[in-house]
């Protein structure tokens, strides 16, 4: 599917599709994460998950039914060879590692792979929802946010300093100028996204982070 | 033994101070009409138990706008604006469990067992003030189980005998909430005669409820 990037958002939700393997089960946030299955190419299709207890999440098609809402509340439709269940057994699949991954969108990210997303002290305390069972016990995290805050600060930190959803939960961190894997070693830049060039990256980032053999090749070339 | 009640005999189950879990996911799989019987009842310091405090004007919200909840324990509050107003105002007390967590103590609850050991929360606040077990070198906390004195269900489907069916994604919360108070309650959309129901089909088996109200019967 060829479509034109024209915002960050886009950007993003573009590369998340590239990390999707044909038959992967997957997990999306709210907000950006669920931009995601606009991008995959012809030849992968996900198994969405929804946790409020089923799989094969798919678009509303024809009437809405009451009784079926995504993970949002928001009414949504359920694909052919979809299943439902209750709360318990979706979270036994998230928990027990029967996600192959999840995109959530992030507050804060950090060198050490923890994340932040689910509360700013004094201002906004919706509750972790589902985010913390996802984050631990998916198998792979991928954080999908813009790179610096409304007021232009680095969310990716050297240590995150809002309350954490995960210690050490995340894999990836993909953003509108980079992409970014996390390693015991801190991160790594793997990508720039195109026109996006090292030194903004550098600018932007308050982390400190080693440049991956990919970038190093393109910026040879 | 006849199981089915109307919504002045639901209230009689409510008392002030109670612990009131009920079913549902933002409204969906919430049983309104029992809460609507719970708010009337004017019984006051519940502690509700449910995923989250839904919306102002549906799920389980309306029992947060109206002052009757004491404490709520909930994976998530924020589409219901009043619940955090009235946390922050100090009015009620919010206790924010990972949804998978909660789901796991309701179980644990209906279950019989002393609490899960969930690696959900290790280095976050939600590890503040539980103890830590570490199984095979992996750290985990220990979550307790939770229990009420009333849950309130919602089905599509229920025979005469309780046997439910649930619908779509209304399920959620509903199944394991069954095991784990000391009345259960159900609101049903339909019910059908003892036999009509396959047991296969079957979701939650009647043996757990204790009382059914038919949406649209008596009053």
């Amino acid at each position: 599917m060829v479509q034109t990037l024209v915002n960050p958002k886009q950007i993003i939700a573009a590369r998340v599709a590239k990390e999707m393997r044909d038959g992967d089960v997957v997990n999306l946030g709210i907000g950006l994460p669920t931009m995601m299955p606009n991008y995959l190419p012809d030849n992968v299709n996900v198994i969405l998950q929804s946790e409020n207890g089923y799989v094969g999440l798919g678009p509303l098609e024809g009437e809405i039914d009451p009784d079926l809402v995504n993970a949002g509340g928001q009414p949504s439709g359920i694909l052919p060879g979809g299943a439902f269940f209750d709360s318990v057994f979706s979270f036994e699949l998230i928990r027990g590692g029967h996600v192959d991954v999840t995109v959530l969108g992030g507050l804060e990210a950090d060198a050490k792979g923890n994340l932040a997303n689910w509360m700013v002290p004094g201002k906004m305390v919706p509750g972790m929802g589902g985010a913390m069972d996802l984050v631990t016990g998916a198998k792979k995290v991928i954080v999908a946010m813009e790179h610096t805050a409304k007021n232009g600060s680095s969310k990716i930190l050297e240590e995150c300093r809002l309350p954490l959803t995960g210690k050490g939960v995340v894999d990836l961190i993909v953003t509108e100028l980079a992409v970014f894997r996390v390693t015991e070693e801190g991160l790594v830049l793997e990508e720039l996204q195109d026109g996006v060039d090292l030194e903004t990256v550098k600018e932007k980032t308050e982390a400190s982070f080693k440049i991956g053999p990919k970038v190093v090749l393109d910026l040879v070339s | 033994m006849n199981k089915i009640i109307s919504l002045d005999e639901a209230t009689s189950f409510f008392k002030d101070g109670m612990t009131i879990m009920a079913g549902g996911f933002m409204g969906v799989g919430t049983p309104e009409d029992l809460v609507s019987a719970l708010l009337e009842a004017d019984v006051k310091d519940i502690t509700l138990i449910a995923n989250d405090t839904a919306f102002t004007e549906s799920g389980v919200g309306p029992l947060i706008v109206n002052h009757r909840v004491k404490k709520v324990i909930a994976s998530h509050i924020g589409t219901n604006p009043e619940t955090g107003r009235q946390m922050i105002a100090g009015e009620m007390e919010v206790e924010l469990v990972p949804q998978g967590t909660l789901a796991e103590r309701v179980r644990a609850g209906g279950a019989g067992l002393g609490g899960i050991l969930t690696p959900t929360g290790v280095g976050t606040v939600v590890e503040e003030g539980k103890e830590k077990l570490t199984v095979d070198g992996r750290e985990y906390l220990l979550e307790k189980p939770l229990r009420a004195e009333v849950a309130l269900l919602k089905a599509y489907k229920a025979d005469k005998s309780g046997n439910l069916v649930y619908h779509r994604s209304a399920r959620n919360f509903n199944p394991f909430m069954a095991l784990a108070a000391d009345h259960v309650i159900v609101q049903v959309e339909k019910l059908v005669e003892v036999g009509e129901i396959d047991p296969d089909e079957v979701m939650t088996p009647g043996i757990l409820v204790d009382k059914i109200y038919v949406q649209g019967g008596s009053k």
